[in-house]
């Protein structure tokens, strides 16, 4: 724990309070049905898209592939979590079977 | 009182999909937020005021890197910016819900979103009161979830080293999931090049906020090649 109990509820509200806001933004712009324009129609289309690709990255920002291991654990295991996704399409599955395999990697086989 | 149990019971069964998932994700938060060092309590508590899967595995790293509620707020804006767009399209079912509908907007995540979007209550089961529980249904499961990782991750001591790869699973999972479901693949790929350039050129702590800009930066300028890709 690097921060004191007082920094984190203060982040637990901002969190919170972000998260109120990104939902209940459209509720606040748009009262009563209010024609919604067309650019933040396109904008709703496409960021979520490119939001998880963010994330995905965001996620891996640590891995360094300079130094060893140089990103092969997390190489196998997000190869895993697609495979088994593409193969299965049980997101239960997915994750789990991934992770675990992740955690035997850099446990055993890299530690 | 009569309408609010049929209207439970009606809610229910369309729950159990998101039961099973929240219970192995709300449990392998609880466990991640205890190897942390943060506690049963910790992950109710954020359970419970944010209810948002991924924005709370996100802020599991917010908690244990420099305070930065500046850096939290709009990280937060930008790993719920989808939110926005359940919301816009839910402008219409949430019209009449009254005072059910502040809770309604609250807990609107992406799972319980795909549930009240895609499903139209039973013949005779009021459209709200059954929104409201499938709403509530989910929220408890996830805090059960929580409460219950939080209490394993204290009770056993395994080594949970790697564990923080069930965040990333998730989002790769999700990733598949809307690239299979949609043929333009251009905005995906703006993601995740975008991001990438940002994290090679600000480095790991601070290249967040930069791929967020220049993501909406890249879709305002190049809105019809962007969608060119979307026409099919």
């Amino acid at each position: 724990m690097t921060q004191n109990t007082q920094q984190l509820l203060v982040l637990v509200a901002v969190i919170s309070l972000g998260t109120i806001l990104t939902r209940a933004l459209p509720f606040i712009l748009f009262p009563k049905n209010k024609k919604i324009p067309g650019f933040i129609n396109y904008l709703g289309d496409v960021i979520p898209y490119a939001a998880i690709g963010l994330l995905v990255v965001y996620c891996l920002k640590d891995v360094s592939v300079l130094a060893a291991p140089y990103g092969i654990p997390e190489a196998i295991a997000v190869a895993c979590v697609v495979l088994l996704h593409v193969w299965k399409k049980s997101t239960l599955l997915s994750i789990g079977a991934g992770t675990v395999v992740y955690m035997l990697l850099v446990q055993f086989v890299f530690a | 009182m009569q309408q609010k149990v049929k209207a439970l019971k009606a809610a229910f069964p369309y729950t159990i999909p998101v039961m099973t998932g929240y219970l192995f994700l709300g449990a392998a938060y609880g466990i991640l937020m205890s190897s942390k060092g943060y506690g049963l309590g910790w992950s109710v508590l954020m359970s419970v005021f944010v209810f948002a899967g991924s924005m709370q595995y996100v802020a599991v790293n917010l908690f244990t890197t420099a305070f930065n509620p500046v850096n939290a707020f709009f990280m937060t804006l930008m790993v719920n910016a989808r939110h926005l767009f359940y919301g816009l399209s839910m402008l219409k079912r949430f019209k009449d819900t009254g005072r059910k509908k502040p809770y309604l907007v609250f807990g609107l995540t992406d799972e319980t979103f795909s549930i009240v979007c895609s499903t139209d209550p039973p013949e005779g089961i009021d459209r709200g009161w059954f929104m409201f529980f499938v709403t509530l249904l989910n929220q408890i499961y996830w805090v059960a979830a929580s409460a219950i990782g939080g209490m394993l991750g204290s009770m056993f001591s395994f080594s949970t080293k790697g564990i923080d790869f069930v965040m990333t699973a998730l989002f790769v999972v999700i990733f598949v999931n809307q690239w299979q479901a949609q043929k333009n693949h251009v905005p995906a790929l703006v993601g995740v090049g975008v991001s990438l350039i940002c994290r090679l050129l600000f480095g790991a702590g601070r290249f967040i906020i930069p791929a967020m800009i220049l993501i909406i930066a890249v879709f305002s300028l190049f809105r019809k090649q962007v969608e060119r890709g979307t026409g099919e």
